[in-house]
């Protein structure tokens, strides 16, 4: 451990890459977890646009029905 | 209802960084004993005391999701520690790099602080097959919020135990005897460390919003495939 403590600082060059390696992991981590939360996003927006075409689907269906009877109606 | 602010809050997050970012390398003063190495220290420990925070924020949410039931208290419990945990991830793979260039190896087993931070990660890191393990919906928001109140205790005690032990090679960051650090290096820490925290609070707003959309639509989806009883719609009270 008396070995450790008395560690000379590393030369810049040396150094360099170990700092570049921290802030590295760093914005590597940051990148990754913004592109997960991208894809689920996009998940997100896929299944709304679903939910938009069956809640259009539904209203059409429910407002056929209305339909038939007032055109039928004139006819009575 | 989480997404509100999350645009100034970003935009606050990204100037923060990038000022803190400039600090570290163009105003902080290389340290005497480290040299270049030491500004490892900018990234890591903010790091490390925002994940300590984060997690200790996910008990005491947990305690307002125990009191109130309110489930809004379980997300955001949730969300903390999983967001602490990511964090925690980074802690660990700085202060490796930083202990091979200071020390000459990736790990010291005989150091506290190091050891006493994998174990908290480690105990954080069981949350997630606890959580899912349970399948009722209730009981898993409940004993997730209990394991986050006892794990959220057991952070601040293992800080001051750690603190109470005596170090053999990691540096301690607010030092009294030894002086502490100079003003500019204070400065840039501090600095860094509200980047940090800024971060953090902006990851747990954006996750919490895109699991309240993805919530919301599901909710959306299962009125729409319930069967039609009457004219009237069961869509929109639930959304609004």
């Amino acid at each position: 451990m008396e070995i450790l403590l008395a560690a000379p600082a590393l030369p810049l060059d040396e150094a360099g890459k170990y700092v570049a390696g921290a802030y590295v992991v760093f914005l590597v981590l940051l990148v990754v977890y913004v592109a997960i939360m991208a894809a689920k996003v996009q998940r997100i927006e896929r299944e709304l646009r679903e939910v938009a075409e069956l809640a259009e689907r539904r209203e059409e269906n429910q407002a056929a029905p209305g339909r038939e009877a007032e055109e039928a109606a004139p006819h009575a | 209802m989480y997404g509100k602010g999350l645009r100034p809050l970003s935009i606050a997050t990204v100037a923060m960084l990038a000022i803190s970012l400039s600090l570290v390398f163009f105003y902080a003063p290389l340290d005497g004993d480290q040299g270049f190495v030491q500004k490892i220290f900018y990234v890591h420990v903010p790091l490390a005391v925002v994940a300590l925070f984060g997690f200790m924020a996910g008990g005491v949410f947990a305690i307002l999701h125990l009191r109130s039931n309110d489930s809004k208290w379980d997300a955001y419990s949730y969300v903390s520690i999983h967001i602490a945990v990511i964090f925690g991830v980074a802690v660990l793979i700085t202060g490796a790099i930083w202990a091979k260039a200071s020390w000459g190896h990736w790990w010291v087993w005989d150091e506290p602080t190091l050891v006493s931070f994998l174990i908290v990660f480690l105990l954080y890191a069981t949350y997630y097959p606890f959580r899912y393990a349970i399948e009722d919906r209730d009981r898993q928001a409940r004993y997730a919020s209990v394991f986050a109140v006892t794990a959220g205790a057991f952070v601040p005690l293992n800080f001051m135990a750690v603190r109470m032990a005596e170090s053999l090679v990691h540096p301690r960051t607010f030092a009294t005897a030894e002086g502490g650090m100079p003003g500019e290096m204070m400065l840039t820490f501090l600095c860094m460390l509200a980047a940090v925290a800024l971060l953090f609070t902006t990851l747990v707003k954006f996750e919490l919003t895109a699991k309240s959309a993805s919530g919301q639509v599901k909710r959306l989806r299962r009125a729409l495939d319930a069967p039609v009883s009457g004219g009237s719609s069961r869509i929109a009270p639930e959304v609004s």
